[in-house]
Order: C-alpha cells, then sequence, then structure tokens
C-alpha cells in the first residue's frame, strides 16, 4: 500500500461522454480509472489496466489504473460518480467539498 | 437542409457564439466550429417526446406538476439545487419558487466557483470582458486550470492565439503562464510552466505579493517553485502592458479555497499599481455566471441563499446544496439544470435518493433515476430560446435549432408555481 495526494477533475473525454449518457460505457470508462507517474506504478510493481483499490478517509473504491504524466506521489481520478467515493462532505463552510488535495491509498 | 450561423453553444462558460449548426428533419446533422465538447452535445439531442413520470411511472403534465407541488409544500426544509444548464428566464422563475416556498435555492455555483465568490466578496474583483483581453493581454496566466480539455476555444477564441487590435500577431505577441500542480495539455502550450505542490497556491500567490513590494525572502523555494522563478514572474507581471490570471478548480476546491481566491485577488489589485492587471474566473457550466446574476439581481446574494424566514438570507456552509444533503437536513429537493448524483460526494448523493427529490431537466441524468418526480423539458440554446451569461458575465441570446415536444423549463415552472399557490392556499 502506498500514500498519495488524491486530484480530481475533468478531462475532455469525460465532457464529451457525458452527452452519450451517464450510463453508457464510454462515460463510464472516461471517469473510471486512476492516473499515476510510471515512477509510481513501477514502485508499486502493477500494470497498466489493472485493478487497483484507492482509499481515502471518506471512501474507496476499484480503479482501473493508467499511466500518466503526473508528478510522483500524485494520483489523478477524472470527476463523476466514482471520484465522488472518495472526495469529502466537509466544506469547511463554504459549499465547496474537498475535491483536490486529498490523502489517498493505493493497493492491489 | 437548413443552415444556421452564428449560434451560441451554451456547454461551457465560452459561450462560443460562432457556430454554425445544419439540420435535417428536425435532426442536427452538424455542429460546425464547435469543440469536441460542444459537438458532442449538439449531435447527442434527441428531439423524440417523453413524458413526465413520477414513482417511475408515466403520467400526464397536470399529474406530474401536482404531485411535485406536492412534495415541495409538504416538506419542512426544501432544497432547490442547478440552476446552471437553464437559461436565465427559467432561472428567474425558479427562484420565485424558491421564494414562494421558503425554500433554500443553491447553484452549482457553490461546487465550483462558489469560493470565488466569498473571495470577491471580501476582495473586490479587477476584471474586464473577454474582448479587452482578446484586443490588449499580452501576458496571459492560467493558475489551477486546464482549458485545453475544459474550455477547448477558449485560447483561440479570446485569450492565447485569437488576434486582437493591439496583438495582431495573435500568440506572438503573448507571453503565455500556466501554473498547476501537474503537467497537462495547456501546460504544454504554455511559454512557462510553474509546477506548484499541491496544497500550496496560498504560499505561492503570498510569496508573489511579498515580492512585488520588494521584499526579500529568506527561502530558495516557495510551494514547489524557486525563487528565482518568482522573481521572474513578477517582473514579467510589473512590465507587462496588459495582464491577466485566469484560474480554475485548482484554486478553489484545494485547502484554503476561498482564501486562495482572496490572496490571488489582492495579488492582482497590487498589480494595479505598476499596470492594467485582471482576473477572471474559468467558469464551467454555460451559464453558471447566468445564476450567480440572477440570483444576485433577484436576492441579492448569488448562491447559498434561503427564504425560510419570509427574505433571503445567504450564508455558505449553512444553505449550499452538499452541506444540507450530507447533514440530512434537506427534506425534498429540486434539481433543476444539474445532476447532483453524478457530481456529488457519496454522502451527500445519498440522501437525493433517500428523500422526495424532483429532477427538471432534459437528461435522463443519474439524479433522474433516483427521483420520484422527472419532468422532462427543451434544451435551452438546441430546442429553447433564452438567455445565458459568458464567463465575463456578457449575456448572449442562445438560439433553438430544432423543435421539440416537451415544454420549456420556464414554462414548468410557470406551472409549478401555480399549482403550489394553491396548495399552498
Amino acid at each position: 500500500m502506498s500514500e498519495f495526494t488524491l486530484i480530481t477533475g475533468r478531462t475532455a473525454k469525460q465532457g464529451v461522454a457525458l452527452h452519450k449518457g451517464k450510463d453508457s460505457d464510454e462515460y463510464r470508462q472516461a471517469t473510471g480509472f486512476v492516473m499515476m507517474s510510471r515512477a509510481d506504478r513501477e514502485h508499486l510493481g502493477i500494470e497498466e489496466g489493472q485493478s487497483v483499490r484507492v482509499r481515502t478517509a471518506f471512501g474507496e473504491t476499484e480503479l482501473t489504473l493508467r499511466e500518466g504524466e503526473l508528478p510522483p506521489g500524485i494520483i489523478f481520478v477524472p470527476m463523476g460518480p466514482t471520484a465522488n467515493l472518495l472526495i469529502a462532505a466537509e466544506t469547511q463552510g463554504t459549499g465547496m467539498p474537498d475535491s483536490k488535495g486529498l490523502e489517498a491509498k493505493v493497493e492491489l | 437542409m437548413t443552415r444556421i450561423e452564428n449560434v451560441v453553444c451554451s456547454f461551457c462558460g465560452c459561450l462560443c457564439d460562432d457556430i454554425i449548426i445544419e439540420v435535417e428533419d428536425n435532426c442536427i446533422t452538424a455542429a460546425k466550429k464547435a469543440c469536441a465538447n460542444g459537438r458532442s452535445r449538439f449531435l447527442n439531442v434527441h428531439t423524440q417526446a417523453a413524458q413526465p413520470t413520477v414513482d417511475g411511472k408515466e403520467v400526464d403534465w397536470p399529474q406530474a406538476i401536482d404531485a411535485a407541488a406536492r412534495i415541495l409544500t409538504d416538506a419542512a426544509f426544501p432544497l432547490i439545487y442547478g440552476l446552471s444548464s437553464t437559461a436565465s428566464e427559467a432561472q428567474r422563475k425558479v427562484i420565485a419558487l424558491a421564494d414562494l416556498l421558503g425554500a433554500t435555492i443553491d447553484s452549482t455555483s457553490s461546487v465550483c466557483h462558489g469560493p470565488t465568490t466569498i473571495g470577491i466578496q471580501s476582495q473586490g474583483e479587477p476584471t474586464c470582458t473577454l474582448g479587452e483581453i482578446k484586443h490588449r493581454a499580452d501576458l496571459v496566466i492560467f493558475w489551477g486550470c486546464n482549458p485545453t480539455e475544459a474550455h477547448p476555444r477558449h485560447y483561440a477564441r479570446y485569450s492565447v492565439l485569437a488576434r486582437g487590435k493591439l496583438t495582431p500577431q495573435g500568440r506572438k505577441d503573448r507571453t503565455v503562464v500556466l501554473v498547476d500542480v501537474r503537467p497537462t495539455a495547456s501546460s504544454k502550450k504554455a511559454d512557462i510552466f510553474l509546477q506548484v505542490r499541491p496544497g500550496c497556491d496560498f504560499d505561492v500567490l503570498n510569496a508573489l505579493r511579498a515580492l512585488l513590494k520588494g521584499r526579500d525572502l529568506d527561502v530558495d523555494e516557495v510551494g514547489g517553485v524557486s525563487v528565482a522563478q518568482l522573481q521572474d514572474l513578477v517582473g514579467r507581471m510589473k512590465d507587462c502592458r496588459f495582464g491577466v490570471i485566469f484560474f480554475g478548480m485548482g484554486v478553489t476546491q484545494t485547502g484554503g479555497k476561498h482564501l486562495n481566491v482572496t490572496e490571488l485577488l489582492a495579488l492582482v489589485a497590487e498589480l494595479n499599481a505598476h499596470t492594467r492587471f485582471t482576473t477572471m474566473p474559468m467558469r464551467g457550466h454555460g451559464n453558471v455566471a447566468g445564476a450567480d446574476s440572477t440570483l444576485t439581481w433577484q436576492t441579492g446574494y448569488p448562491f447559498a441563499v434561503n427564504f425560510a424566514r419570509g427574505y433571503p438570507q445567504y450564508n455558505p456552509g449553512e444553505f449550499t446544496a452538499v452541506d444540507m444533503l450530507a447533514r440530512g437536513e434537506a427534506d425534498a429537493a429540486l434539481a433543476i439544470a444539474s445532476d447532483p448524483v453524478a457530481h456529488f460526494p457519496r454522502q451527500a448523493a445519498q440522501r437525493l435518493s433517500q428523500i422526495p427529490t424532483i429532477v427538471l431537466d432534459p437528461e435522463m441524468s443519474l439524479t433522474a433515476q433516483v427521483a420520484r418526480v422527472v419532468l422532462p423539458t427543451a434544451i435551452y440554446g438546441i430546442s429553447a430560446a433564452g438567455t445565458a451569461y459568458r464567463m465575463d458575465n456578457v449575456p448572449l441570446p442562445l438560439k433553438r435549432v430544432v423543435d421539440s415536444p416537451q415544454p420549456t423549463d420556464e414554462q414548468v415552472l410557470d406551472w409549478m408555481i401555480e399549482r403550489v399557490k394553491t396548495c399552498s392556499a
């Protein structure tokens, strides 16, 4: 198990796929993965396309691993129903949930 | 085939107004000049009739309106949420409905640029229109945003490639800086990329303010960025003719939230002692800026508004949708032109399936799938005309390019208001 900083956000594919319907395979694929750097992936000894479990203090879920251009120590999940399982409902009095910069753990 | 020019795409806050739509037999066959997001929006439109449903069963419109009105009038603490993908004409009506019910009304702003609004309320906003940026800006900074993926035509139409009166060579006349926690498709197009450690935006902004004031920093780096890089950026900011910082969720969704925005706005305000400098949030939904504007001119407040006392009260954290749902306070909900089940943290999204929820939306969204009442409507900017506000708060007219058998949000809200008045009487 390794510790990361989780950020969530928009991607072009997520934006295009949501018009196909949020039940579509295209949307599920566009929002159902976790991205990490090659260095972190090799350190964990896992391959692209493998399923990993991502866990935060607020929830956990299984995601497909993708390699991407990220600084070591950061993982990225596209905004959507899967990312929602990991982010906090606490808003510190602002209305805005903590959607970026969360502590997360990744395990096989 | 019918060809309609100068159509506004209402998908994102860019509101590109140069789209050419081709229609055959009431079907959109082409959306020329649109980005991938816009094309997908126009080309995946369904114009066949859809009936409203109550508890999953198709009903006629009067039955559906009656069910929705009863849910809202029976509730002790109803929540109305969304607004950002409908027209301002409908936003005005849904605010009237909230007022009539004594409900809470909140827009998707609260989970995108709500912290920006809180920052603006304490610091002010040195801003301008996108037209001024196109014609004048020679230093363009993007902070915590990725326009190449989220606002694909922003560079070409307004900020980076656009040729203006004082920027006749477009890209060659501008220096582009991108600040983010990771390399992105946007950072590859920038002249300078500053990679900030996650959660350190406030520190970096604070260091830039100190350097601008001529203070020395007794460290080598701040938030992952070397002081030499920060000094270089401050020099460029002071020396430019017209600068702008566009900023996104990287600033508002990380720790500090509105405090990050306040610091950014303070930096921009102070830069105006040296040159003309402005800032603008990169607004996501097509009419989220309109939701802020319409709520403000109707109630005095931009989001998180409660009418329980018979007059509008404003309090983010208390009257914001995620908080009200996660705390289990809202006992009924109306989601209009938004999909909170798809975009809220689990705890808040779950509450929407535990309480009677009404959905007013053209799409069969994830929220519609858990809703007790679903009211399918026409799509503003495609099958209904209306008004939307661009990210620089310029209102633009949305055209109807195909016909729809569905009523508009505005019509349905008129019916609901009339029915709620009857129920209340």
